[in-house]
């Protein structure tokens, strides 16, 4: 039988190929749709092409806005959460003291918890203390589920570091200082870069906590959300696109750089 | 030798506890300069608590540490002019061997360090290696950027904390006599922390053998190996056969001895055990020392010798020699180790045979003491 036979002998491309189809389709299908010229509200029929939503990716109003204010509490949750998870990652793994297995358990809550419930304590949390819902309530809320990621990221990447490391530095005349700048964070860079890339990630499409405790302020999300029960501008798409296409090209040049350095090593 | 004393390292009444457990009871030690110096013991003897004391690494809970004139006791490492090859090296494997070298040397601020850590690695033989990172060096290289990294500095005295653990046999001997041949170049003091005695006994001038947090025995190893003053020391370094006897009359400068009904003799001065008539001694010789006759030469073996009967229980032909346990009335499990010159064929399991050996080799133990310590039995345990 030829074909069973050609079947076995490409089974894993054919497996891999199906695997990246699976995810990518949605991905092209985006892509696809921003180039679309719809008639009436909704693109979710091809009709033409045209460029016209990628002239003017600002075109609809208040989307920019809201991007904007997405991207702006990615930032800030991210770079929050990076330092104080990394902190807590080296105080849970370097020092024993009262409450370090309560933080250690406790740490992990937000991502073993349904989101839903946790927007929901924390929108009564912030009424009962009389907050202001909005960019401060939505970036507090954020920093808070975003620690747990980059506590398991960091933690896993500081256990795993051998402490002769940091006594081979000072014994070479590193000061504290020297030590953690020179040694201890490169070291634990790649964990930390895994936390804060999960963190931007996971605040920038949040919905769910975000909605709950936004106020009047809309994010991205919200404003997909809510654009999707009136008609939705091809534009969306366009910013879907665009931030794609922005990861593939930072994982392809992290990628260029990783293999410079390891040809010029060899 | 020069008179200059500033790279001796002085441990006073030098001490560590951790709760209620000690590591190292409080213990004097003085390393001249320029000297190779290891501490011998097996695991969880102190040896690596002390290292780690004079490094720095370690806060002494009692005593002081003197490096020539200057007390180091409550310096931080950094401000110790001492380096360190850690077991296992700790090389940062986010840097390059050259980075890895010139570490020391940037940190104390020196700028143009690219000429001393190309010599640097030309002297441990890795100059096409510069530009690699750790992990990409067999286990031999790794080790020598170690020590690459931590003589650069011309630290006073370089402390070695079982460097050559990781590695296979055959590379640890390469690496002891290169090791003994760069302190040799450089001249600075070497501190060796190893559990292997043989290791000690190639590389060292002096070897502090160490057991339960304090120092069992110092000497020189010729010294430590013909005299040992403990059953520990006989046992952990090479093999003793110990033998217990009963004191029986002193002539001259020897001491007469029963053992299992044969008379053994052992010079006074080498008897470390107090010799009260009457008393008990542990005679040790070692198994080389002794000679094996075949029970119909019995004749012929020289008057004044110790010499006791028995019979072989068990030979093993090792190639250089072969390695016979014999039974006898003062022992039930003796070593002999005989030169391959001249086999005897009638040296086999069940022949009776006369042991025997020059009393100067005996040496005379402390019977009160534990006479399996130190042998790999009583280590492993």
């Amino acid at each position: 039988m030829p074909v069973v036979n050609w079947l076995k002998r490409h089974l894993v491309v054919i497996a891999g190929v199906l695997t990246l189809a699976y995810l990518l389709l949605p991905n092209v299908i985006v892509t696809v749709f921003s180039f679309n010229k719809p008639k009436g509200r909704f693109n979710y029929q091809w009709q033409q092409f045209s460029l016209d939503a990628w002239k003017q990716p600002c075109g609809v109003a208040d989307m920019c806005n809201s991007l904007s204010i997405s991207l702006q509490i990615a930032v800030w949750a991210t770079l929050g959460a990076t330092v104080l998870g990394t902190m807590i990652s080296f105080a849970l793994v370097r020092y024993r003291f009262r409450a370090r297995g309560a933080i250690n358990s406790l740490i992990f809550l937000p991502m073993a918890m349904p989101e839903v419930v946790m927007a929901a304590s924390l929108l009564t949390l912030f009424l009962n203390m009389g907050a202001q819902l909005g960019f401060w309530t939505i970036l507090i809320a954020h920093v808070m589920f975003c620690l747990s990621f980059v506590v398991t990221a960091v933690k896993a990447r500081v256990m795993s570091m051998d402490p002769r490391l940091e006594e081979a530095a000072r014994d070479l005349y590193a000061g504290p200082v020297q030590t953690f700048l020179r040694v201890t964070l490169p070291i634990a860079a790649p964990g930390i870069a895994a936390g804060a890339l999960l963190s931007f990630a996971l605040s920038f499409d949040d919905f769910i906590i975000t909605n709950f405790n936004a106020g009047s302020t809309v994010t991205f999300p919200m404003f997909v959300w809510g654009s999707a029960q009136r008609g939705t501008p091809v534009q969306i798409n366009v910013i879907g696109t665009a931030m794609f296409l922005l990861a593939v090209v930072l994982v392809l040049v992290s990628m260029l750089i990783n293999n410079r350095r390891n040809s010029q090593k060899a | 030798m020069t008179t200059d004393n500033s790279g001796d390292v002085r441990l006073s009444g030098i001490g560590k506890t951790y709760g209620a457990f000690t590591a190292v009871h409080p213990l004097d030690l003085t390393v001249p300069q320029g000297s190779f110096f290891a501490l011998l013991g097996a695991s969880g003897c102190g040896k690596t608590t002390t290292l780690r004391m004079i490094a720095g690494l370690e806060e002494p809970t009692c005593g002081t540490v003197h490096l020539g004139d200057q007390n180091v006791t409550h310096l931080p490492p950094y401000k110790r002019p001492v380096n360190t090859v850690f077991q296992s090296y700790a090389l940062f494997p986010h840097l390059d061997i050259f980075e890895n070298v010139a570490f020391g040397l940037r940190r104390r601020g020196i700028k143009s360090v690219k000429k001393q850590v190309e010599e640097m690695l030309d002297l441990v033989q890795l100059g096409e290696q510069a530009r690699k990172k750790p992990h990409q060096l067999s286990g031999g290289q790794q080790q020598r950027v170690a020590v690459a990294r931590a003589l650069i500095n011309h630290p006073k005295v370089l402390l070695l904390d079982e460097p050559l653990g990781a590695l296979d046999l055959k590379l640890r001997r390469q690496m002891q006599l290169e090791l003994k041949r760069i302190q040799t170049e450089v001249g600075i003091t070497f501190i060796h922390v190893t559990h292997d005695q043989e290791e000690a006994m190639t590389m060292a001038d002096t070897v502090a053998v160490m057991n339960g947090g304090r120092v069992e025995q110092l000497g020189s190893p010729t010294d430590l190996y013909e005299n040992p003053g403990t059953t520990f020391v006989a046992n952990f370094l090479g093999t003793s056969n110990l033998i217990e006897a009963e004191i029986d009359a002193r002539s001259g400068d020897d001491i007469v001895l029963k053992a299992g009904g044969d008379k053994l003799v052992l010079p006074a001065a080498r008897c470390s055990a107090p010799t009260p008539a009457g008393g008990r001694v542990l005679v040790g010789i070692r198994p080389e020392k002794i000679s094996l006759a075949h029970a119909d030469d019995a004749g012929a073996v020289p008057e004044g010798r110790n010499r006791l009967t028995g019979r072989i229980v068990d030979a093993s032909f090792i190639g250089v020699s072969t390695q016979y346990v014999v039974e006898s009335r003062a022992c039930a499990e003796l070593s002999v180790y005989v030169q391959n010159v001249e086999r005897d064929a009638r040296l086999v399991p069940g022949a009776d045979v006369v042991l025997h050996w020059s009393p100067a080799h005996t040496f005379g133990l402390d019977a009160a003491q534990d006479i399996d310590a130190g042998t790999e039995e009583e280590v492993a345990a």
